[in-house]
């Protein structure tokens, strides 16, 4: 689609155009938006980037997308992908399950290729899963739909026993486990899960349900550095650009499709 | 035992919007402020890696820490009310800036009409159009008393905006010219204007250009970076007490800033506080800070919390409708709305501002006949162009699977092809909507939660429908090629987002047996304290708060300076 490339010259000031640019992205994106800079005291972020970016620009660690004109090197062994929290066995069903929430189509990878189930694991791992931030003391009594989950237990409790719980009625529905099952019978015991229809007494089916179909979003749409979104082709399908640190010249114009930044880029620029 | 620390004028609790435009004018003045702070210090270099929708905008990285402090929350009193466990229907801040830290900016003037609602509401249409239990009542201040505070906090944060032809009179213009118009903006103005309404641009506290306000600070333009709610701005362009009044109070070397500091009681004898106690939370250490004057700006929930668990000023009975603190919890009606799909047309619509939009206030307050509608007051109604991030934006239509290959497609199909308008609804507060303390959850500290029992109403059902087919009408004008507009309210749930706009709680008004503090925001019950935030707010608006939160913040400086020389009550 045309709309992929976008006409030279529409990028805003400060996206990061092509490779060998050492100059930091923002100092140039200073100069381009006509800061009044000598008339103005701009203190704050601003101020500490004017005299950082007076240093001597430090060589930007390598980044695939830091030059992109050069001969692709060979393709770096990406350390993200190992389990934090998961087993095989848990990771096998779950990267099945996200990827009939966010499949592969002609619009572009699913889930699995852009990594959803690496990025859930990670987010299991950490704060998320174990609900840190979240009111966790006692009592627990039953609510209301109206107020919200009151279970005693943590995301990564509910995901470790709902996979085992997809598996238990795989086996009952299509005596297979759910990596095994077709697409179809894959896609009937999702539904059963969002219907409330496995008769289960420790979690809410429903419930981790749409804990699944949003962990999938997220780990579609989050900045790669969370393990998901791969190369930033959740983004790309969408033309998404990420992280740029100015719109300005864009907000009043028409569609303006221009490459996306990932946090990894903003940082090697600094 | 507590420790005791020596006696300073006068003790902040809480350093938001609120407590740092009082320490600005505190200070300035020339009185010596403590401010107190549950969380922690804050500065722009922060936000380096901000454009993080998961960090910032899913996993609320700058809010409130719900492991330690929530609110619990019922429909109404036959419910048992349980703790709000997992952000939802609104987000609370914490940290020096407070919620002034991630808001949009999005700054609005009440109508003069809200601020007369009662009178005005009976002069017009009789007592007979206030149904059966909804406690409105006048604000004990005026439109016109009100706008002089109005224009200070609009020059102090750099409102960029143009005249609103439906609203009150300013004394002058706006510090700054509105935003740029996007194309969809564009669409709405010409739409609405073929309607006969009247759509101007939203004010806004994200620069429109470099703008240096009358402290002295000065601000760069906003990028329409699209990462703006709930996101820190790392260019200083939205309005932020970090970045506007907190530098001129500390400046002024009167200002001493203690973060991590949770306030827990309000100390008092005799009808007057002699100051406060806190848990210094690194350490757990209570202290005890002694002041002259005591100014509360926690936040809706924890003024009302500390009031009650200070037992200072009479707690509201919902029985009998007697007393005052916890009375009026109101919120909003932000449900009313109409989802456009623009098959042919693609925008920018990553890029944005957290208070670029357009408005129009045909439909708002009494600026229309009410005669023949079973709801009182009415909405905003506006497109905003905040900046539409992906994790949280996709939109598809009604009917759509909610995932698997449909889902996908569509949801990428439309990414940049969907328009919403949309009303922000006012709430009028009932006599069986309050705050008080919950019997049963404790916070980290050992102290009961603040308790929520709301619903919405009639009026609110009635209202949000009225403003949906509004917002049908000019999706149609626009030309949307498929529109999906709300069909019935549901009752109030805590789970999804709406607006961080709770208001009402230690409500002002011009009699002490119906209202907490005066319209100086000062205690009938204690002179010496004064309470400050939207609990002031007797009723909402269908607009957000914090212009009205800032101007009144002005006005109890104000009255905070005179009551330091002579004292008394200050009306
Ligand atoms: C995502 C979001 C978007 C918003 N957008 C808009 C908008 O566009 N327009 C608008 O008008 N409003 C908006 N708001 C609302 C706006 O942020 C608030 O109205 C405003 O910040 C209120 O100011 P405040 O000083 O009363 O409270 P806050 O800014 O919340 O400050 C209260 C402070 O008190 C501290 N505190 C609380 N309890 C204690 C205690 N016990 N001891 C010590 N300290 C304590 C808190 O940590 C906090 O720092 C938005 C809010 C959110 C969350
Ligand atoms: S949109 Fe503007 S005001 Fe908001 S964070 Fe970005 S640059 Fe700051």
């Amino acid at each position: 689609m045309a709309d992929n490339e976008g006409p030279k010259g529409t990028q805003p000031p400060g996206s990061r155009q092509g490779g060998g640019v050492q100059e930091p992205s923002r100092r140039k994106f200073l100069v381009n938006a006509g800061y009044a800079i000598g008339g103005v005291v701009v203190g704050g972020a601003l101020g500490s980037l004017i005299r950082r970016n007076n240093k001597a620009a430090a060589p930007s660690p390598a980044s695939p997308s830091a030059s992109p004109g050069a001969a692709p090197a060979a393709e770096p062994k990406n350390y993200n992908r190992a389990l934090m929290f998961l087993t095989q066995e848990q990771f096998a069903t779950l990267n099945a399950a996200t990827e009939r929430i966010f499949p592969t189509d002609d619009t572009g990878p699913g889930a699995q290729a852009l990594g959803v189930a690496y990025f859930i694991d990670h987010q299991l791992a950490g704060e998320w899963g174990f609900n840190g931030r979240e009111y966790m003391s006692p009592p627990f009594y039953h609510g209301e739909t109206v107020q919200g989950y009151q279970g005693r237990l943590k995301r990564r409790e509910i995901f470790a026993i709902a996979l085992k719980e997809m598996d238990n009625y795989s086996q009952s529905q299509f005596s297979k486990n759910f990596v095994d099952l077709t697409a179809d019978q894959q896609d009937s015991v999702l539904s059963d899960f969002e219907s409330d229809k496995v008769p289960l007494t420790t979690i809410s089916p429903s419930g981790f349900f749409k804990m699944l179909r949003s962990s999938t979003i997220e780990g579609a749409y989050s900045d790669p550095l969370y393990g998901g979104n791969l190369d930033m082709a959740g983004w790309k399908m969408r033309s998404y650009p990420g992280n740029q640190m100015s719109y300005a010249a864009v907000i009043d114009k028409e569609f303006t499709a221009m490459p996306p930044n990932s946090l990894q880029d903003h940082m090697a620029g600094h | 035992m507590a420790k005791t620390l020596p006696k300073t004028d006068v003790v902040i609790v809480g350093v938001g919007w609120g407590g740092g435009i009082i320490a600005s004018e505190l200070t300035k003045a020339g009185m010596n402020v403590v401010g107190l702070e549950r969380g922690k210090e804050r500065k722009t270099e922060d936000y380096f890696m901000v454009h993080d929708e998961l960090r910032y905008s899913q996993r609320y990285e700058l809010m409130q820490d719900l492991s330690k402090e929530t609110v619990t929350f019922r429909s109404n009193e036959k419910m048992r009310a349980l703790p709000m466990r997992a952000y939802g229907s609104f987000l609370i801040g914490d940290g020096i800036g407070g919620a002034g830290v991630h808001w949009n900016g999005q700054t609005f003037r009440f109508l003069p009409y809200d601020f007369q609602i009662r009178s005005k509401t009976i002069e017009r249409y009789g007592k007979a159009k206030i149904p059966d239990g909804m406690t409105i009542q006048d604000w004990g201040i005026t439109y016109d008393e009100m706008e002089p505070y109005y224009d200070k906090f609009e020059k102090m944060a750099g409102i960029s905006g143009e005249t609103n032809p439906l609203a009150g009179k300013r004394s002058s213009d706006y510090p700054n010219p509105p935003m740029k118009k996007s194309p969809p903006m564009q669409m709405f103005e010409e739409a609405a204007k073929k309607l006969n309404l009247h759509p101007y641009m939203q004010p806004s506290a994200n620069l429109s250009q470099n703008y240096t306000n009358p402290d002295g600070i000065a601000r760069a333009a906003c990028q329409y970076c699209g990462y703006c709610e709930r996101f820190g701005c790392e260019y200083g362009a939205k309005a932020d007490p970090v970045v506007t009044v907190i530098p001129v109070a500390l400046k002024t070397g009167k200002l001493e800033i203690r973060t991590h500091s949770h306030v827990r009681r309000i100390m008092h004898s005799g009808g007057k506080a002699t100051g406060v106690m806190y848990t210094d939370v690194t350490t757990g250490e209570e202290i005890v800070q002694p002041a002259d004057i005591v100014v509360v700006t926690s936040y809706v929930f924890n003024n009302i919390r500390l009031l009650l668990m200070s037992k200072l000023g009479k707690a509201y009975n919902p029985a009998t409708g007697t007393g005052v603190v916890g009375k009026n919890y109101a919120y909003q009606v932000l449900k009313g709305n109409a989802l456009g799909f623009y098959d042919d047309k693609k925008f920018n619509l990553f890029a944005g501002a957290g208070a670029l939009g357009m408005n129009l206030d045909d439909y708002n307050g009494d600026n229309f006949d009410h005669s023949d509608l079973k709801f009182i007051h009415g909405a905003s109604i506006s497109i905003g162009q905040t900046g539409f991030r992906p994790i949280s934006n996709n939109q598809v239509p009604s009917g759509t699977k909610a995932w698997g290959q449909e889902f996908k497609a569509n949801s990428i199909k439309y990414a940049n092809s969907w328009i919403s308008v949309g009303g922000q609804g006012s709430s009028m507060p009932f006599q069986h909507h309050y705050i008080d303390l919950d019997p049963e959850y404790k916070d980290a500290y050992g102290d009961p939660l603040p308790r929520m029992t709301f619903d919405f109403e009639d009026q609110d059902r009635e209202l949000a429908v009225f403003m949906a087919n509004k917002c049908e009408e000019i999706q149609k004008e626009m030309g949307a090629s498929r529109i999906d507009k709300l069909k019935s309210l549901g009752p109030y749930e805590i789970t999804t987002y709406q607006s961080t706009h709770n208001t009402g709680g230690v409500i002002m008004g011009a009699d002490p047996a119906t209202s907490a503090v005066n319209n100086y925001l000062q205690m009938w019950d204690a002179e010496n304290v004064f309470v400050v935030g939207a609990s002031a707010f007797p009723h909402n608006s269908g607009y957000n708060p914090t212009d009205t939160v800032g101007a009144l913040a002005y006005r109890a400086s104000e009255g905070i300076l005179k009551y330091a020389k002579k004292g008394g009550s200050l009306v």
